[in-house]
């Protein structure tokens, strides 16, 4: 690799040449501070905070869109430059809603964080006019609190490029510059597709999941409910950054002890669902391939990914399984064949559940997702939120043994836990869908061609004298790539797998927030996503149709994937959308 | 062939004053005179002297007749133009001689000292008429660059005539042309910055409305020397005029095929596009121009990469400014040894300045580099206005400075206006006497980069606000020494961390008022006084009972009723109700009321 010498703070040092000055001095030991930058989805230098010296340069250049030549010498923190980041600190705070103890990021703010680390002494060293911002509270999975917002534009950049949607951007101009939609609109009247990517980027409070925790507790303390939870896969690979573990560190155990003394009457597992989402899919699309249905078949696990179909291809809704997702079909089974078996009442089922995601919100509330007549799932809170639930009630989390879901719907295969990260669905469908093709047993059950963090993945699989091109896309800019090949008639697929969240739903909006000098050094999404392939090869099951409480379920109740009464409790259907209102 | 040619300014201040009056009127008055074949009417491009617009000339004799009527043109039709007398009363009055004839528009004050080259043909030509611009040698400069020159060649002659950017950072125009040159790409674009945005310039609008086909020349010229087929002209749509012409002179190029595929059978193609501005100051910042052409919301980017590695579209790209291009043409017809002799040592050539504020004649003007302030002052603008002294002037709008008194002698070149903490900026030049107030006219500016602040820093976007507001709570009386400390602080701070230029530059009005004129801030902050009698919140309007008649006259006169007095009895001003309009000043024929 070519390199430049470059002088830090009087170190000489190679580095690679196209280097930024920030990711040289990273190289030298010294991590500049940041708060706009996030790599590769927003290097705009607006914030300033990275700023650093440099010799001959006639004022302070931005250190993470900077590039180094040969010979440059820099400085990361003369007084010059320590001054002014905190300037810019003071200047951000003199227009900040400073209501920190109330605030859902207190404790984990990046902006906070700054200034404690620049030693800012006086919030109001600059103050002066504030601008003040009514609430967006019109979607129904999150909030815009502009009054908290520093213009940092992350989620600006991450709902564009990575996730081709961009609702959002800069009105106004100078000092009355916002993040809204256009013309003012609503979140909610957007072609916004719920998928939280803006929340997890977010370095401060401006944004934030709308909190249901407290009808969760409502719901706890009251007599007469049920309370009964899910939990996705994905979640257990997150929780324990909350409470200080490493990104990826498996907490299922940890996490039913903590549901269980939080007073749920039962804890199950999502991926319960999961499992019988792929014995529906499956059969979906062994039955489309047999009978010349419309292909490729795609998943319809992520909600995110739903609504951005409806919005963005509505043309192309055919292609779309009709099975409803992993969470839907667990309310619909809990409140359907659970309460029969169990003698409960659906109306006084209260069933929650614990996502990595923000659209999950928006998906409880769709239509067709009644099949007891009720709402399938009541409340879904995010991980976060459950997070801060056992911190409300003082579990020590890290001491908590580990425990296990509750039986029967809480029995799950490895196929299911890997539906927590892009591939993990296409692989566990390929698990069954081959056996049930070939009628033989895999000699392995792992597809490792599908793993891995990289936005597209393709492959081809010779299943009983047939090939089956797959794809799998996750990050709705990828998702964009496949419908576009779709729509142009170019696409030879006959499955695809796509998941709203860039790697998933380990990386998916609900999950804890990691700062920005983590996401800009460490592949979040790899380290959970690995979490969870340990979880699958350390099973026995690790294929769907092999769980036990899934052939009970078809015993018992279904009959067969694809019966009537399947297609009644566990599809739906979808709504042409347009994008936006105009 | 006609006899008689009649001139009519078609700039934008005579055309708000009357111009298509004007023009229609003298249609048909010559119609029914019977002058239609023997008088041309044509409508030009700025002369220059706005003061006294509406301007029309009439040639052979060059008369130069000032602020015209309507109702004025049946007699310069029938006097002038029929009987052959000039109509006196409508004559420039410089350009009047005691026997009753005119002399040469260019014997006058006004003209003598400037020479005209980005202005040439600006007043001279029809600019909807590609035929009048190449009958002045237009296009002659591209066709002998096509025919004669490489491209190494010609950049090497702009390099040596000693350009420099004119659109206020002074960057070397060969240098920026080389680097775009340098860059091997598949796509290279030429652009014209044409986003004048400065409060009170309009030096680039006077030549797209004059010339603009010196425009559409040099930037073909341009991409030959840089390899690019394709230009864009990035003009605010608030200059309707320009762009009217502009696209006039597009498709009349086009026709012409100087335009085009295969440009004077060289095999060259070269086509320019107009993309309008909505009128946002920050987007003649360069990377904000381009990112509002490529559809973007108008926000600078950080530079590097450079426009001339990564600019339009990700391409290299080159941007000048339209008096930059307006140079080039001459240059080349002319040679760069001819355009370097003018100028000082290292600013070569000449600058047209737009001249406003405190002075009789404001206008246009090009000036050789070099010429001093008092010279475009005293003798070019006509002095100030009602025998008020010089203040200071301010260059380069709202990233410029004040030049105060002491450096009226200065000779007027990019480095000297930078060493004495202005800048050439655009052109713009205001010149301020005695009534006005420095903190007042800092807070001006302010004002306008507060508005125009894109709003993607944050020293820009909060910072200058703050500064903003701290100047205004001088204004109000409610300052202290210390804020002006934390104010120039907090300058400093902006122009050390601010992403683009626009930001880099905003507190130079406040650095350079408190510079040279910080006893006026220490007024403010410690006397609470404003010396110039600007700031409101800093005075009071006072009648001294000796002089007052009793007249009634400037309590029926005050809007708010603050006045009060018995007939033929001294009057008094009620201070909380006065809201400080100087009405009273004014109306008082005793001299009895005054400012404190």
């Amino acid at each position: 690799m070519e390199t430049v010498n470059v002088k830090i703070n009087g170190i000489s040092i190679d580095v690679p040449k196209g280097s930024t000055i920030l990711e040289a001095a990273r190289l030298a030991h010294i991590e500049i501070p940041t708060l706009c930058y996030l790599k590769e989805i927003n290097e705009i230098g607006a914030c300033r905070i990275c700023v650093v010296e440099v010799k001959g340069a006639r004022s302070l250049v931005a250190s993470c869109v900077y590039p180094v030549s040969d010979g440059m010498e820099i400085y990361t923190n003369t007084p010059k430059v320590l001054a002014s980041r905190r300037k810019t600190l003071e200047l951000i705070l003199s227009n900040h809603d400073r209501k920190c103890l109330s605030c859902v990021r207190s404790g984990n703010c990046e902006l906070q964080k700054l200034c404690r680390d620049l030693k800012v002494e006086d919030e109001s060293t600059y103050d002066g006019l504030r601008t003040k911002y009514e609430l967006d509270t019109s979607s129904a999975h999150m909030v815009r609190d502009n009054n908290k917002c520093i213009l940092c534009r992350r989620c600006v950049a991450v709902c564009e490029k990575t996730q081709g949607v961009g609702v959002i951007g800069a009105n106004e101009r100078g000092f009355d510059t916002n993040i809204a939609c256009a013309f003012d609109m609503g979140l909610g009247e957007t072609s916004c597709v719920s998928c939280g990517q803006c929340i997890a980027v977010c370095p401060t409070g401006a944004l934030y999941e709308k909190d249901n925790t407290d009808q969760v507790f409502a719901a706890l303390n009251d007599p007469e409910k049920y309370v009964i939870v899910q939990t996705a896969p994905a979640v257990r690979a997150a929780l324990g950054e909350e409470f200080g573990l490493p990104i990826g560190t498996n907490v299922q155990g940890k996490m039913v002890a903590a549901l269980r003394r939080l007073g749920f009457d039962k804890v199950f597992d999502t991926d319960f669902a999961a499992d019988l989402t792929i014995m529906e899919e499956a059969n979906e699309f062994i039955d489309r391939v047999k009978n010349g249905g419309v292909l490729p078949l795609i998943t319809s696990c992520s909600p995110g990914w739903i609504k951005y179909c409806e919005h963005y291809y509505p043309d192309l809704l055919d292609h779309l399984s009709s099975c409803k997702s992993p969470q839907q079909m667990f309310g619909a089974i809990t409140k359907t064949y659970y309460a029969q078996k169990m003698g409960l009442d659906p109306k006084n089922i209260v069933m929650v559940s614990v996502m990595p995601c923000t659209a999950k919100k928006f998906e409880i509330g769709r239509d067709h997702q009644n099949a007891a007549g009720v709402p399938d799932v009541d409340i879904a809170i995010t991980t976060r939120e459950l997070a801060r639930m056992i911190d409300r009630v003082g579990l020590n989390f890290l001491s908590l043994p580990d425990e296990e879901f509750d039986d029967p719907l809480g029995r799950s295969t490895g196929a299911a836990v890997i539906f927590g990260t892009t591939g993990g669905v296409m692989e566990a469908a390929l698990r069954t869908a081959v056996e049930t093709l070939t009628k033989e047993e895999l000699p392995s059950p792992d597809f490792v061609e599908v793993r891995g963090t990289q936005g597209i993945k393709k492959a081809t699989y010779h299943v009983a004298g047939m090939d089956i091109n797959v794809a799998v896309a996750s990050g709705l800019s990828n998702a964009k790539i496949l419908m576009d090949e779709i729509r142009s008639g170019k696409a030879n697929y006959h499955f695809i797998e796509i998941m709203g969240c860039p790697g998933g739903c380990v990386n998916g909006g609900g999950q804890p927030q990691q700062p920005g000098y983590v996401r800009n050094t460490v592949d979040i999404k790899a380290l959970r996503a690995k979490a969870l392939y340990d979880i699958d090869s350390s099973m026995t099951i690790r294929k769907s149709h092999e769980n036990p409480a899934i052939k009970q379920l078809y015993d018992e109740f279904l009959g067969k994937p694809g019966s009537h009464k399947a297609h009644d409790i566990l599809h739906t259907s979808y709504v042409k959308r347009t994008v936006n209102n105009y | 062939m006609y006899r008689s040619h009649v001139l009519v300014c078609g700039g934008t201040g005579c055309t708000s004053s009357g111009t298509p009056k004007i023009l229609e009127c003298l249609n048909e008055e010559i119609n029914k005179a019977g002058l239609k074949n023997e008088v041309a009417v044509v409508q030009t491009g700025c002369h220059g002297l706005c003061a006294l617009g509406p301007i029309v000339i009439v040639y052979p004799e060059a008369t130069f007749y000032s602020m015209v009527k309507p109702e004025d043109v049946p007699e310069i039709v029938n006097e002038h133009l029929l009987k052959g007398r000039i109509v006196q009363r409508l004559v420039y009055d410089e350009t009047k001689t005691e026997e009753g004839t005119v002399t040469s528009i260019n014997e006058t004050a006004f003209y003598k000292k400037q020479h005209r080259v980005a202005l040439r043909n600006c007043g001279v030509i029809n600019p909807e008429n590609i035929d009048e611009y190449i009958a002045t040698g237009g296009y002659e400069a591209l066709g002998r660059v096509l025919t004669e020159y490489t491209p190494d060649q010609v950049i090497q002659m702009i390099t040596d005539s000693g350009l420099r950017g004119r659109g206020g950072g002074g960057f070397p125009t060969g240098l920026k042309w080389k680097l775009a040159r340098a860059n091997e790409a598949d796509q290279k674009y030429v652009c014209c910055n044409a986003d004048e945005g400065d409060p009170g310039a309009f030096m680039d609008r006077s030549i797209l409305e004059g010339d603009p086909h010196v425009v559409l020349e040099a930037m073909a010229i341009a991409g030959y020397a840089i390899g690019a087929n394709q230009g864009y002209i990035y003009v605010r749509a608030e200059y309707p005029i320009a762009v009217k012409r502009l696209s006039i002179a597009i498709e009349q190029a086009r026709e012409y095929g100087l335009l085009g595929k295969n440009i004077f059978g060289t095999g060259f193609d070269f086509d320019i596009e107009l993309r309008l501005g909505a009128g946002a100051f920050v987007c003649g910042e360069e990377t904000a121009l381009m990112t509002s052409i490529e559809g973007n919301r108008g926000e600078p980017r950080p530079r590097p990469p450079f426009p001339a590695q990564k600019g339009l579209f990700g391409k290299p790209t080159l941007l000048n400014n339209v008096e930059t291009y307006a140079n080039i043409p001459q240059i080349i017809l002319n040679g760069p040894e001819w355009f370097a002799s003018m100028g000082t040592e290292k600013s070569k050539g000449t600058k047209v300045f737009a001249l406003g504020g405190k002075i009789n004649n404001t206008g246009l003007v090009e000036i050789p580099m070099g010429t001093t302030l008092r010279e475009v002052v005293e003798e070019i603008g006509g002095g100030i206005p009602n025998g008020k002294k010089f203040k200071a002037a301010q260059t380069g709008g709202p990233s410029g400075g004040c030049i105060p008194a002491e450096h009226f002698d200065i000779p007027i070149d990019y480095d000297n206006l930078i060493s004495i903490g202005s800048m050439m900026g655009s052109g713009g030049l205001i010149v301020m006497d005695e009534d006005n107030c420095m903190v007042d006219i800092a807070k001006f500016f302010l004002e306008f980069t507060v508005d125009e602040s894109c709003g993607k820093c944050t020293p820009c976007r909060i910072g200058t606000k703050r500064l903003h507001e701290m100047l205004d709570k001088i204004t109000q009386g409610q300052g202290t020494l210390e804020d002006i400390d934390k104010l120039e602080e907090l300058c400093y701070y902006i122009k050390e961390n601010s992403l683009c230029g626009l930001g880099q530059s905003a507190p130079n009005p406040v650095l350079s008022t408190i510079k040279y004129f910080r006893d006026e801030y220490v007024s403010h902050v410690v006397d609470k006084k404003c010396p110039a009698g600007v700031c409101k919140a800093l005075l009071s309007y006072v009648i001294d009972p000796e002089l007052c008649k009793g007249c009634t006259l400037c309590a029926r006169i005050c809007p708010n009723n603050a006045i009060s007095g018995k007939v033929k009895e001294a009057h008094s001003i009620d201070q909380s109700k006065c809201v400080k309009c100087g009405a009273c000043i004014e109306k008082c024929r005793f001299g009895a009321i005054s400012k404190r």
